[in-house]
């Protein structure tokens, strides 16, 4: 509203000057290609660095003399950088930026594989794409829980305890069964309770949603856990076996070479995950249902005088995102484990950072999700050829990432306007 | 969320509610405008039948407002934490099996392991009646009083932070960097007993300062959302911490597993009533921190403006209050406290060195505490009681009655449901007018 | 109403105008009483029973969603889809009907530009399109002119004139007199939720005023003339920007003596509040100088303005006035709570607070029960009484009243208006700026036109009404003269 009330009484608009944000992006990059290319360059040693296109050493590879690679890419890197510098049109932004960080990772990498210990300098490109994916499946989905709840101008803080509950009743009832679609279908319920509570006491009780949110994991964890160790812990057997999905291959797409092996020979809810980002896309983006959602988010009270029921849909989209992130919490106990105490681990955590890094929009946050689970697989990596490199450094990536995010050094995120606001009418 | 400021006025949302019903006098204030109109509208107040002097009674038991509703959120978690009892014990479910045939089998054992559990919670918490000697009879007080302290550093500190108008989700990772901090400067240091102690928990403040000065700036400076990042700064404290712990100086040398050398004997707190039991000076300063805490809010000029800027910063901007600062300053000393909280887990009796659990949960809890305590300081100190109770019972009532701890948390995170929701709990016990000071939406600020 | 007919609303601030056509619309429910179309009884439960009945609305905040396109905003709640229950937007055809409507009544807007880039006069536009879009007969205009200049005023005139023609009624609201002559066929006046008469536009403007009013206006206030000291507040080449990076403020020169008042007069929205705001430091000015009693004060923070002597009761009260939360005596000390005798260092005095709030609750007649009431459940004039008890209780050198009766009661209007003369009695320089001309000419001693961040003409209180209005529209006596001898004389940009 107080941008509406701002009326038209001049033009002059003050210049940018010299220092744009491209601009500046610009030295950023410029300083990290230059430090890739003498530092890591440095670090690098003498044998070759190898990126193998499967899961182990053999097979086809991308090889590069470790020092070579590391300056070269270094150089790369501050290329783009000096590229941004230099004032180039706007649609190459994108492209230079995503060229010059890439090229600085790959200047990393090739130091840290080619100073791997002996035998180990090789790095399986299969495994570390599988790992990224799947590592940012619980991501994807939480993020997109976040998506739908707050498009729709609900916060959710709860996602950890959604994706926990969703879990936890997936594995007790997927058990129980032995059926994993009843498992499925009780995960999804399960996600959806935490985040009926969400929505009852946010939108009817009008109570605040961040703390609502907080306090929603923290009785996820409590139940979960409470319950984890008075049944499963004493029978695992009859509570905490749940039967798992096996793996679905797609034909012709998991013989793509890299990707194939890597993303279409397994996990179903990977297709699911990536599926959904696709869906929430579209539906938002180009359906009615997608713009009254949108609209709720930014200006209820407008919705509202052209007739959108505005509570009633928030309530379904955060019903639906306790859906969706139910379905994520199964895709723990009904494909990889079993449960266990607060299994979840913050990853919901992340997934909201993922949200906000992506910008509120459903493709946004794939990307941060794969970001930060590629930040984990690397880290996981780097663990296993003994890198100097702590482990926990690289765990924080993601949050640090999303604190520049959100301190507007990495670009503008802008949340809907009406995110958190309870509406109420008249 | 709660009132952030509830010792001068109640929440927006009630003020609406309670002006409109004022304004039903068919007397509209002139220049009240729309509203007045609008206000009109509602229904004129029935008259209604004089109520005898038991009913008045009762009603204003009903609608003693704080303490009331406290008392009946509790109840009802206590109730629901019974059914999950319940439900989570195979035997007593099954003979629910044959409850019309036998009502009292399933009543009897319900209660049986209700009844139990729940008087193992308070045997560990409060007084134990078959506990014979000083000692034993004081040993339930004495861990309640240990919970309690850490808790009442973090619920201060989320609390302060909401009465100056943000939502302090950090005082987890505050806390976190304050025990690394403190444990540091509690191994490290070779200082004199008492000297050491309080450099010890000066390092553990500065520390937690220093981490909500962070989002502090970033608030003030950007604009960027409080809630996102101290929420993402508690998972970067948690790495620091479980790296730190590893490397060489910290590390305990005899020690393979994750875990730092002990803070000397000079650096921890002193026990209050002996070796035995386990409550050490940090209830003390906790009560004074409390003490503190009070009269900056309501005795200083610094809290006055931060109450300003919590409320309404635009007009304290418009009044020549720095609002960057306050925002700065507010969190800075939110920190402080949780950095204390912190401390009081390496430095009392909870443990001697650093884990990577070494903080337990005692930031999510303050967040708890806080709300429960209506973010007034007493309220925070009675709350963290409660809630250090409930720790300390819990124990109790996992190992003798092998209910797990986790209905503690449960306990918790229902309590404050029930709290945060008044409308829910009038719902369910038909409360009149109970204007209790709910957990409202005028901070519902969003990101 | 008939059809084909431009019906205005006649009101005061607070008359129950925006209430009743929010009834209307179905925003709000009647408590009793009917609504009847085409001679039928309609119960509205909502905004969409409203507009099946063919009643549109144009609110007077816009309810646009800024970030969506035009197109978007016309669509959503009646989105043209394709693809069934999928529900897949039909852009293509929704920009096409935003053309033809716009085409039609000659309202130009690019269906794709985003709301929160365009001027607040196309976004209006925009509203009345989605009306349109939407079939209605009958469209409701909320205060439709208080946000826009005077050629788009015009333009909005001729807007409603051709949908006139097109056959729609038009409920117009306002308290603008003179656009209510300019275009009604009917006025209906309300005051405090009644209708109170219903008048032809033939009708002078006394007796329209004094129907809305209620007893016949007192526009001046007891006052003796002036004798201005010397100068205290000096503002020269003053240029500030808006909160959009827009130029708000382009070379502002005045000045203010001591023991004089000095009005600003203008449209809302030419850069008054910007002007005030960074003489109170609360805005950075770009370039310029801005002295107070010969000390260069810009680029001080706003505690050390009102330090040296300025009292400053804002122009949004409940924004930026009052912490509705506080007590009536905690706001009373908002702005001097670190000063003797209030607080001392680090600690305040809840006992001195608590005195002294009580003797100017007392002195300022402000009506609450207690001095520990939240000041949130005070009525709007008691709320404003606080601000200026606030201000006018320490020694000032210059005071800077912004719209200072606005949404007030009429007694609370005279005894502000009072306090603000007694001020400038005892030798204190005075700023008044306010929308409504009344008020200006009733206080001041001088008058200063804003039109588009300058100030276009400094005239005398015994100014003839229409002169100043023309001012205020930015038409200087030069340029009027000049515009006399053709139609068109509102533009001079």
């Amino acid at each position: 509203m107080s941008t509406m009330t701002v009326p038209e009484v001049a033009v002059t608009t003050v210049d940018e000057g010299f220092w744009t944000r491209t601009r500046k992006i610009g030295v950023v990059l410029l300083a990290l290609g230059v430090l890739a290319a003498g530092l890591f360059g440095s670090f690098a040693t003498d044998r070759e660095a190898r990126f193998t296109l499967s899961e182990t050493e053999g097979g086809a590879a991308l090889t590069i003399h470790g020092t070579t690679g590391a300056i070269l890419f270094g150089i790369i890197a501050a290329a783009a950088g000096v590229a941004l510098l230099a004032g180039v049109p706007k649609r190459w932004f994108g492209v230079l930026l995503g060229v010059g960080l890439v090229a600085f990772v790959v200047s990393f990498l090739c130091w840290q594989v080619s100073a791997a210990p002996e035998g180990r300098n090789f790095m399986p490109l299969v495994n570390v794409v599988r790992g990224t994916f799947l590592l940012a499946l619980p991501l994807i989905f939480g993020a997109l829980a976040g998506v739908l709840c707050e498009r729709s101008g609900v916060v959710n803080v709860a996602i950890e305890g959604q994706l926990l509950m969703g879990a936890f009743s997936g594995a007790l009832f997927g058990s129980l069964s032995g059926n994993v679609w009843v498992g499925l279908v009780a995960a999804a319920i399960g996600g959806a309770i935490i985040s009926l509570l969400l929505a009852v006491f946010a939108i009817r009780y009008l109570v605040d949603q961040v703390v609502m949110g907080i306090v929603l994991n923290l009785l996820a964890v409590g139940v979960t856990g409470f319950l984890y160790e008075r049944l499963m812990q004493r029978d695992a057997m009859k509570y905490n076996s749940a039967p798992r999905f096996s793996n679905w291959e797609i034909p012709l797409l998991k013989d793509i070479p890299l990707l194939g092996p890597a993303l279409f020979r397994g996990n179903i809810f990977l297709y699911v995950g990536l599926l959904l980002v696709l869906v929430i896309h579209i539906g938002l983006f180009r359906t009615r249902w997608g713009l009254r959602t949108r609209s709720v988010g930014e200006h209820p009270t407008a919705a509202d005088t052209l007739g959108v029921k505005v509570l009633r849909l928030r309530y379904r989209n955060v019903i639906m995102a306790g859906l969706v992130a139910g379905v994520g919490g199964a895709s723990y106990t009904l494909a990889m484990y079993s449960f266990t105490k607060n299994m979840i681990g913050g990853k919901g955590f992340i997934a909201l950072a993922a949200l906000i890094f992506g910008r509120w929009s459903p493709t946004g946050a794939l990307l941060a999700a794969l970001f930060f689970g590629f930040a984990d697989q690397l880290a996981t990596y780097l663990g296993a050829v003994g890198s100097s490199i702590p482990s926990q450094f690289l765990a924080m990536l993601p949050y640090l990432a999303t604190i520049l995010a959100v301190a507007g050094l990495v670009g503008k995120v802008r949340a809907p306007a009406a995110d958190g606001k309870p509406y109420i009418k008249g | 969320m709660s009132n952030p400021n509830p010792v001068s006025g109640s929440p927006d949302k009630e003020l609406a509610t309670e002006t409109q019903e004022t304004r039903a006098i068919p007397t509209p204030r002139a220049g009240d405008g729309e509203h007045a109109v609008t206000a009109t509208a509602t229904k004129e107040p029935a008259a209604e039948p004089r109520p005898s002097l038991g009913r008045l009674f009762l009603e204003n038991l009903w609608a003693a407002n704080t303490v009331t509703v406290t008392v009946l959120a509790v109840l009802l978690a206590m109730l629901v934490g019974a059914v999950l009892i319940i439900v989570s014990a195979p035997d007593v479910l099954a003979t629910y099996g044959y409850i019309t045939a036998r009502p009292a089998d399933a009543l009897n054992s319900s209660w049986a392991v209700v009844s139990d559990a729940y008087a193992n919670l308070f045997k560990g918490a409060i007084f134990d009646p078959d506990a014979s000697g000083f000692t034993a009879a004081l040993g339930p007080i004495s861990e309640t009083l240990t919970y309690t302290a850490p808790l009442v550093f973090t619920g201060l500190s989320v609390a302060l932070a909401f009465r100056g108008g943000l939502f302090n989700i950090g005082a987890q990772g505050q806390a976190t960097i304050g025990v690394v901090l403190a444990a540091a400067a509690g191994f490290a240091l070779p200082l004199p007993p008492g000297v050491h102690l309080l450099v010890a928990l000066l390092a553990g403040a500065v520390g937690g300062a220093i981490w909500g000065f962070i989002p502090g700036i970033l608030k003030a400076r950007t604009g960027a959302h409080e809630v996102i990042n101290t929420i993402m700064l508690n998972y970067v404290a948690v790495y620091f911490l479980a790296w730190i712990i590893l490397q060489e100086g910290v590390h305990s040398p005899d020690r393979a597993d994750a875990i730092s050398k002990s803070v000397d004997a000079s650096a921890q707190l002193p026990r209050l009533l002996g070796a035995d039991l386990r409550v050490h000076a940090g209830i003390l300063l906790a009560v004074l921190a409390t003490g503190f805490v009070a009269w900056l809010l309501n005795r200083s000029t610094l809290g006055f403006e931060l109450r300003a800027v919590g409320a309404n910063p635009d007009a304290a901007r418009t009044a020549g209050i720095s609002v960057t600062k306050s925002y700065v300053l507010v969190m800075a000393i939110a920190g402080l406290l949780a950095g204390l909280g912190g401390s009081n887990m390496v430095l009392g009796s909870t443990a001697d060195s650093l884990t990577p659990q070494v903080v337990a949960q005692i930031g999510f809890d303050g967040i708890l505490v806080a709300l429960l305590g209506r973010v007034k300081p007493w309220g925070v100190l009675m709350a963290a009681l409660l809630f250090g109770a409930l720790q300390a019972g819990g124990n109790r009532m996992q190992s003798y009655s092998g209910i797990s701890l986790e209905l503690v948390t449960v306990l918790q995170a229902l309590i404050v449901i029930f709290i945060a929701a008044p409308a829910l709990v009038k719902a369910i016990f038909q409360l009149r007018a109970a204007r209790a000071a709910r957990l409202q939406t005028s901070l519902a600020k969003g990101w | 109403m008939e059809p084909g007919e431009i019906h205005a609303l006649l009101g005061e601030n607070g008359a129950g105008k925006s209430t009743l056509m929010n009834v209307l619309y179905g925003l709000y429910q009647p408590d009793e009483g009917e609504i009847l179309v085409d001679g039928e009884p309609l119960k509205l439960k909502g905004p969409s029973d409203a507009i099946a009945a063919g009643i549109g609305m144009v609110h007077q905040h816009f309810m646009l969603v800024p970030v969506f396109t035009v197109a978007e905003n016309v669509m959503l709640g009646a989105e043209q889809v394709k693809g069934g229950i999928t529900g897949f937007l039909d852009r293509r055809r929704a920009r096409r009907e935003v053309a033809e409507v716009s085409g039609r009544y000659n309202l130009r807007v690019d269906p794709d530009a985003v709301i929160e880039d365009l001027p607040v006069g196309i976004q209006q536009r925009v509203e009345i399109v989605k009306a349109l879009t939407r079939d209605v007969d009958l469209l409701i205009l909320d205060e439709p002119t208080a946000v826009l200049t005077p050629q788009e005023t015009e333009e909005l005139l001729a807007v409603m004139r051709s949908l006139k023609a097109a056959g729609k009624s038009i409920v117009f609201i306002t308290h603008k007199l003179g656009e209510v002559k300019a275009i009604a066929d009917r006025i209906t006046v309300i005051r405090r939720g009644k209708t109170v008469g219903t008048a032809e536009p033939s009708a002078s403007r006394d007796e329209l005023a004094a129907l809305m009013v209620g007893r016949s206006v007192r526009l001046t206030v007891d006052k003796q003339p002036a004798t201005p000291g010397k100068p205290i507040l000096e503002v020269s080449g003053l240029v500030v920007d808006d909160d959009r990076q827009v130029r708000a403020v382009d070379g502002v020169d005045l000045t203010v003596h001591a023991g004089e008042v000095l009005g600003i007069a203008g449209v809302q929205g030419n850069g008054q509040t910007e002007l005030i705001e960074t003489i109170m430091g609360l805005r950075p000015a770009l370039a310029g100088t801005i002295t107070l009693d010969g000390e260069a004060v810009h680029g001080w923070p706003t505690k050390k303005v009102l330090r040296a002597g300025v009292g400053y009761v804002p122009e949004d009260r409940s924004v930026d006035g009052v912490v509705k939360e506080f007590s009536v005596a905690e706001n009373l000390v908002l702005d001097i709570y670190d000063q003797p005798p209030f607080g001392k260092g680090l600690s305040l005095k809840p006992d001195a607070i608590a005195k002294s709030a009580k003797e100017r609750i007392e002195q300022f007649d402000v009506r609450t029960s207690s001095a520990e009431t939240p000041v949130g459940t005070l009525s709007g004039g008691n709320q404003q009484k606080v601000i200026v008890a606030r201000e006018l209780s320490r020694p000032l050198k210059l005071f800077i009243a912004a719209q200072p009766t606005r949404g007030v009661d009429v007694g609370s209007i005279e005894f502000i208006h009072s306090r603000v003369i007694r001020e400038r009695d005892i030798g204190t320089a005075v700023m008044v700026v306010s929308s409504e001309l009344d008020e200006v000419i009733g206080l001041a001693d001088r008058i200063a036109v804003m039109y588009r961040g300058r100030i276009i003409g400094v005239v005398g209180p015994d100014t003839p009404r229409e002169e100043i209005g023309l001012l205020m529209a930015g038409i200087t006596p030069d340029s009027a003269t000049a515009a006399a001898d053709g139609p068109g004389n509102e533009d001079e940009a």
